[in-house]
Parts: structure tokens; sequence; C-alpha cells
């Protein structure tokens, strides 16, 4: 405990106190802070008449603007309906799926809507721009498991595959050697024809002795040159794009355990619109047929 | 055969009564692990013994010890909390920079049996961990070495103050055990359930009683400024853990509850508590630090005992007020936003005052910041409370909360105010108070503060400045429509943009760890009482005055 004294650095009085020989100068409070506190305390009770601010007992004051956020909101929302109204009307009212391609308007907003709904149902498996990953398709290329005319991509939108709709696309690679269907000799030497039948590097013996099993066992739904089969959802195996992966090791997995990738049906969480416009953007990605 | 008296210290009242408590405790968690219902619970039961019995086994080593002088100041706890403060400040920035690079490359530690090392666990183990574990301990040791300084009084309550250390460490693991494996109340800053949460209350209400006795029968006329703003946080503090975390567990023996609180109801609870937790815990609390430390170091009078009245009511009255700004544009009342907004407006002076006052106190010895790397962390731990404190209510105003909310912008806000206000000024004072509690008469090495501060503020830097311009360029892009009203962007593609920024923060924390790992090296070879050689030391580092 000291008296008031003068700080000799600054001139300024001390206010007397002292602990653990902290002390303090008595200057008056800055003088601008004051200014600026003030304004802002003044600008705030400015706000509370504009905007809605204190509450009562069963209400709260609403302002002199009678703002509100919520039908502003409403307002906003009901404004992009009645913009949208026409096109939206001309989507589900055009004769066929083509025509909407061909009417370029229509085009456009398809595009716009389908480009934005794919970045936010579709892009979490089907990548950001449609490039697939490993067990979710590339949308860029020509290669289409369930077909890629517009009717055949609106038709994969709606229903999913193997999913829980009654109109889903169903098939299913077999799990030949986790199955029990085939010898694990066979399965080993499937993976060599298999990879013969894309060019790719193989063991011609066991590729030779795989080649009776394949006309067996696979042509039902891969044809019998491995082409593939649209209506059944059977990927070409004669090109070199892959679902899973072309290497001898992903061939022989496939072959073991099978496959049975699943798409979600989008009936009933996009409407009838969104999946039109989804279905003209896919076509657009690159291989529409 | 016969005895030699040895003199025990025997145990006090307060010896006694934790002696009980945990007695009691250890049948209590007993009880729970027979019954629990869930394993977690079971888990955390046997923690509370190991723990319960360990504390009884050291009153028993206490109370065979010869007798010791007891008068001057309680200064091995002060000890015991720069030490885990140091300890949980490493720990707690580490878990930063693996989640910061797990955002940045999501298959770091990514284990699919293994949930513990996910971004979801290892999240709120950071944020508790920095936060709770490194500010609450820095608060908790500094509150009891200036207290009694400033109050020309041993800390009350006997062995109370190692009840309210050794008790907050328990919570500490219990919290951080309980995320790692799951048990979470899934609230910001309170995830901890509510038999951690009502051993926190048991604590604090120590930790409040203790600081009162101390301050009650001080020997100075007035109470020091940074006592109001110590009293302010732990006060605060209580009130807002319980409101908070006012929850029913499914069963007492188990370790989920639900909260008291529904709806809106509950997310405005929240964040009333989430706001006031950074504005009673990391803002008065660490103000209180400044204006202890700060003027001890400068050897400076506070600038203005004027401003520190009317700058500490004005905060602790409008802070209260500004949680609403975290729901803007949700389902919260539209009249509950205005409130939080303006009041977060009206916030921004009394914020400042601290600065002002923490910065003028250097008058007459800004010359200082040359020379003494401590000083200057602390003063440029002033600078960014300044800077956060304006931001802060830029960011509450509802036109810019369009843009800011959910983007990284927040996370960039947070961290200026973390690293650089609350990480520094606590820098600063384990700087000062390992010297002066290890009785050295010098750091071990200024050159290694000077590469600390360095490094850190560089990592500082590049932290808000990615985030600044990560979190506005995610704003603009959620934001961005097409000719047809229709997003612009997939949430995918901002993800995608965000990358080289999250790869700049987490270099960002690195460097501050770094920092951090120099220091904790640093403090040790001082407290060891080692000087390094060859070192200029322009002038010796301010001693604290002599016990009475």
């Amino acid at each position: 405990m000291s008296d008031k004294e003068i700080d000799e650095t600054t001139g300024v009085e001390t206010t007397g106190h002292s602990w653990d020989d902290i002390r303090e100068l008595n200057n008056p409070l800055p003088r601008w802070w004051l200014i600026v506190w003030y304004i802002s305390i003044v600008w705030a009770i400015g706000y509370w008449v504009v905007m809605p601010s204190w509450p009562g007992i069963s209400g709260y004051l609403k302002g002199t603007r009678n703002h509100s956020e919520r039908a502003n909101v409403e307002v906003a929302v009901a404004e992009l309906d009645a913009q949208r109204a026409d096109a939206t009307r001309r989507l589900l009212t055009a004769p066929n799926m083509q025509a909407i391609e061909n009417d370029p308007d229509l085009q456009a907003f398809a595009l716009a809507a389908g480009e934005s709904l794919f970045g936010d149902n579709c892009a979490t498996c089907h990548g950001a721009g449609g490039q697939g990953f490993k067990g979710y398709p590339n949308l860029n290329d020509d290669d289409w498991l369930w077909g890629g005319k517009l009717e055949d991509i609106r038709q994969t939108i709606r229903y999913g595959i193997r999913s829980d709709h009654a109109e889903a696309h169903l098939s299913l690679m077999q799990a030949y050697g986790a199955g029990g269907l085939l010898p694990r000799e066979t399965v080993d030497d499937l993976v060599h024809y298999v990879r013969s039948l894309s060019g790719q590097e193989h063991d011609e013996a066991a590729a030779m002795r795989a080649a009776p099993v394949f006309q067996v066992q696979c042509v039902q739904c891969h044809g019998a040159e491995g082409k593939g089969d649209q209506s059944q959802g059977a990927p070409n195996l004669t090109d070199p794009i892959w679902l899973y992966g072309g290497d001898a090791m992903t061939i022989r997995e496939t072959l073991w355990n099978g496959r049975g990738g699943v798409m979600p049906t989008w009936e009933g969480r996009l409407s009838e619109e969104e999946i039109l416009a989804l279905a003209v953007y896919v076509h657009s990605l690159g291989g529409g047929e | 055969m016969a005895h030699t008296r040895v003199a025990q210290r025997g145990l006090g009242t307060d010896g006694m009564l934790i002696a009980l408590a945990l007695g009691i405790g250890v049948f209590y968690w007993l009880f729970v692990a027979a019954r629990a219902i869930d394993p977690l619970m079971s888990f955390h039961a046997y923690v509370f013994i190991l723990a319960f019995i360990a504390g009884l086994f050291g009153l028993v080593m206490y109370a065979t010890k010869p007798p010791a002088d007891e008068t001057g100041y309680q200064t091995a706890v002060v000890k015991a909390g720069v030490f885990a403060s140091t300890f949980w400040g490493v720990a707690g920035f580490l878990v930063g920079v693996i989640i910061a690079f797990q955002l940045a490359f999501p298959n770091i530690l990514y284990f699919d049996q293994l949930g513990w090392t996910n971004f979801g666990r290892l999240r709120p183990l950071h944020t508790s961990a920095v936060i709770f574990a490194f500010g609450g301990n820095v608060l908790i040791a500094t509150s009891f070495y200036v207290v009694q300084r400033t109050c020309r009084a041993r800390l009350a309550g006997g062995l109370a103050p190692w009840f309210v250390f050794w008790g907050y460490q328990l919570f500490i693991v219990i919290a951080a055990t309980g995320y790692l494996s799951g048990v979470t109340q899934s609230r910001e800053y309170a995830e901890p359930e509510w038999y951690a949460d009502l051993w926190l209350t048991i604590v604090w209400v120590v930790y409040l009683l203790t600081f009162l006795g101390t301050i009650w029968k001080r020997k100075e006329p007035h109470i020091y400024v940074a006592n109001w703003f110590y009293l302010s946080f732990i006060v605060t503090i209580a009130m807002l853990h319980i409101v908070n975390n006012l929850a029913i567990p499914v069963s007492i023996a188990g370790s989920k509850s639900y909260s008291l609180f529904a709806g809106v109801q509950d997310a405005l609870t929240q964040w009333w508590y989430g706001h006031n937790a950074v504005g009673f815990f990391l803002t008065t609390g660490f103000l209180a630090i400044m204006y202890y430390f700060i003027p001890k170091r400068a050897e400076r009078p506070v600038y203005s005992y004027r401003l520190s009245i009317v700058h500490f009511w004005s905060l602790i009255f409008i802070y209260i007020w500004a949680g609403p700004h975290h729901l803007h544009y949700t389902a919260l009342p539209e009249w509950a936003q205005t409130l939080g907004m303006t009041f977060s407006i009206m916030l921004w002076m009394p914020s400042w005052g601290g600065m002002i006052n923490g910065l003028m106190t250097l008058s007459g010895a800004w010359d200082k910041l040359r020379t003494d790397p401590v000083l200057r962390m602390m003063v440029v731990s002033v600078a960014f409370y300044g800077m956060s404190t304006f931001e802060g209510p830029v960011m509450s105003v509802r036109a810019v909360n369009s843009l800011s909310h959910y983007t990284d912008w927040t996370i960039g806000h947070v961290h200026s105010g973390a690293l650089g206000w609350v990480g520094y000024i606590s820098f600063g004072a384990l700087y000062c108070l390992v010297p002066w509690l290890w009785k050295r008469k010098d750091l071990y090495s200024r050159a290694l503060v000077e590469w600390h501060f360095w490094i850190s503020t560089i990592g500082i830097v590049l932290y808000i400045t990615s985030m600044w311009v990560s979190g506005i360029m995610q704003g603009l892009m959620w934001r961005a429509y097409n000719a047809f009203g229709f997003l612009e962007f997939s949430f995918v593609e901002t993800v995608e943009a965000m990358h080289p920024y999250y790869i700049i923060r987490g270099t960002g924390g690195t460097l501050f760890l770094i920092g951090a790992l120099i220091m904790a090296y640093n403090l040790w070879r001082t407290a060891r009482g080692d000087l390094r050689v060859g070192e200029k030391r322009p002038y010796m580092a301010p001693q604290p005055a002599l016990a009475e």
C-alpha cells in the first residue's frame, strides 16, 4: 500500500494502490474509445427500433420495417418456382426425351438443373465430373452397363440397380469360387481367358483350358464373344474399360467372390422433372447413345 | 521395543473431508461398476476408482511426512499446474496437427475397425485438450499464483488446491478417454457426459471456494483487477456448465443421457454456453493473466484503473447476450438473432478496453519489445486479441454471417484468438512463471524463446490467412447460382478447392507445435537450473517481489 504519486515516465498520477509492486495509473478513459462505444450503443438501439427485437410476454417488437426473414425466404422460393414454372411444365409435357434435347432453351435448363442435381446427389459415388471410381461407373465414356439412351438412363436413375425398388435392374455376377460353382484351378484358368478377350497379357494354355468353361458358364450374360449384354447389365469384356479393374488380381477377385454393386432408386427422392433433367445431363456427359 | 516418536503432519479438516469424499466415491463407483449397463460406463467407473484410491494413497503419504512450514505462498500446486499446462498443450496441439492433415488427406489414421483414430473422435479431443486441458490448467495455475501474490495471502483451504488440481486432471482423463471411445453428448465444447460433468461441478465449486477464501483473507485493502477477471471466469463458467449440461441419464449406471432442452431451445442453450465459454474462459480468464503478467514483466503500472473498471463491467454484462449470433438464419426467432448481433457490436469497445490497457501499459517500456521476447510474445498476444475481438463483431453481423457461417473463416477466426491470444499470453505467463517458481535467475535460453516466437508466428499467419482465403472462397462457392437459380458448385467441388489451403493450415499448425516443443524444452532446462552459456542477456528478467 502506498500513497498516490506521479509516475515519472508519463507524468500521470497513480491511484495509490499497489499489489505485488503493480501500480495503476489514473488515466481517463480514452476519448475515441468512449465515443465509438457510444456510437455502437446508439446504433444498436436504432437497430432495435427498425428490426424485430425485444421479446415481451406474448410477442416481440416487430420493428418499423416489419422485417421477417421467414417471409422473405418464402417469397424468394415462390419467385424461383414461378421463374422455373414454364420450363418445368415443358419438361414434363415433352412428348419424348429426345424432344427435350432438340429444344435448345429447354435443353439448357435441363442441363443446368441436372448439373446441380448431379453434384448434390450423384457426385459422391460417380465423382464431381462423373469420372467414376472403382465399382462406380465412369459416365463420360460410351461404355454403358444398362444402356446409354436417354430412356435407359432415366430408367436406371429412377429405379436404381439392385435397389429395393420392385422395378430395379437385377442381375448378379455369381461367386464362382467362393460359391463352390467352379474348382480353384478353373477359376485361375478363367482369369487368363478373360484377359485374352481384351488382348491383355495371359497364359495361352490356361486360356485354352478355360475357353469351354466360359462357353458354358458365362455366355448367358456376357455373350459368346464376351461383348456383354446391356439388357442384363453384363459388362463388355473385350474393351479396356473395367468397372472393378482388369488386372489379374482383380479379375480373380471378381470371379471368386462375384459382384453386385448397388445404385439406389431415386424415385420419391427426386421429383419427376428432376429425374428427367438428370438423365439429360448424364446423357450429355460424353457417351450418350 | 522402543518407539522413536517421529512427528507427523497428520490430516487437518481439509484432508479429512477430501479423504471422506474419496472414500465415499470409491464405494459409489464400485456400485456403478457392478451394475453398469454399458461397457464404457464400467470402464470409466474403474478409472474413477483407481484415481480415488490413488488420491487416498496420496493423502496417506502426505499425512505421514514430517510437518513443513506452511505459512508462505503455496507454490507447489502452481508448479504442478505449469507442468500440466505444458504437457496438455503439446498433446492438444499434436492432435490438432493430426486432424488438420486428416482433413487434407482423409485416409491418414483411418482404420475401418478402429473408430478412435477417426477425425470425428479426434476433433473434440483436440478442442477440449487445448481449451480445457491446456487453457484450463494455465488458468488454474496462474490464478493460484496471482491471487496469492496480489492478496498477500497463502491459498485458502489447505489441501483444497491440490484437490482442484488433481480433480481437474481426472476430469480431463475421463473426458478424453470418453471422446476416443465414443462417449459424447454431442454438445460443442461440452461433449463429456453427465457423470463427468457432475465431477467437474464438484471440482469447480471447490476451486471457487479456494479462490474466494484466499481473497477473503487478503492483506491488501483492495482486490486487484486480475482477481475480478479470474472470479468472473470461475463464477460464470460454473453457471454455464451447470445449465448447459442439465440432462437426464438413461440410467444411474449408464454413460448416456438426454438433454433437458429440446429443439431450438436446446440449440440456443448450447450456444449461449458455447459463446460464453469463449467469453468467460478464453477472454476474461486470460485477460486476468494479462493484467498481472504484462505490468509485471514490463515493470510498468497498468495504464488506466478507470478503463479496467469500465471495460470489466461492460464486458461481462454484454458478453452474456451475444450467443444467438451463432444461430443466424436458423430456426431461432429473428428477434433473438437481432439481440445477439447488436450486443456483439456493442461488445467491440468493451473488448478493446482490455487491449488498450494491455498495450498502453507498455508506455515507457516499448524498447523492451526488442530485447525481451517473452514480453513481445505477450504484446503480440494482445494484438491478436484486438484483431479477433474486432473480427468477431464483424462476423456477427447477419449480412457478413450469411457468407462466413459454416465456413473455414470461422475456424480461422477461432484460431487467431486461440493460437494468437490464448496461446501467446499463456506461453508468456509460463516463461515468466518457471524462473520465478523454481527461483532461477533467468530462462535457460532467450534465443530459444526467439525461435519459438518466430516459428509460431509464421505458423499462426499461415493458419489464419489460409483459413480466411479458404473460408471466403468456400462461402462464395456455396452461394454461387447459375442463370436458372441452380447451384453452380457441388459440395464435393468446394471440398476439392479447399485442399491446398488445408495443407497450408496443417503446415501452420505444425510450426505452432514445433514452437511449443521448443518452449517445453526451454522450460524444462530452466526448471533444472541450467543457463545456456555464451548467450547475451542485455538485462535480467524481472524477479518476483520477495515473499513477506
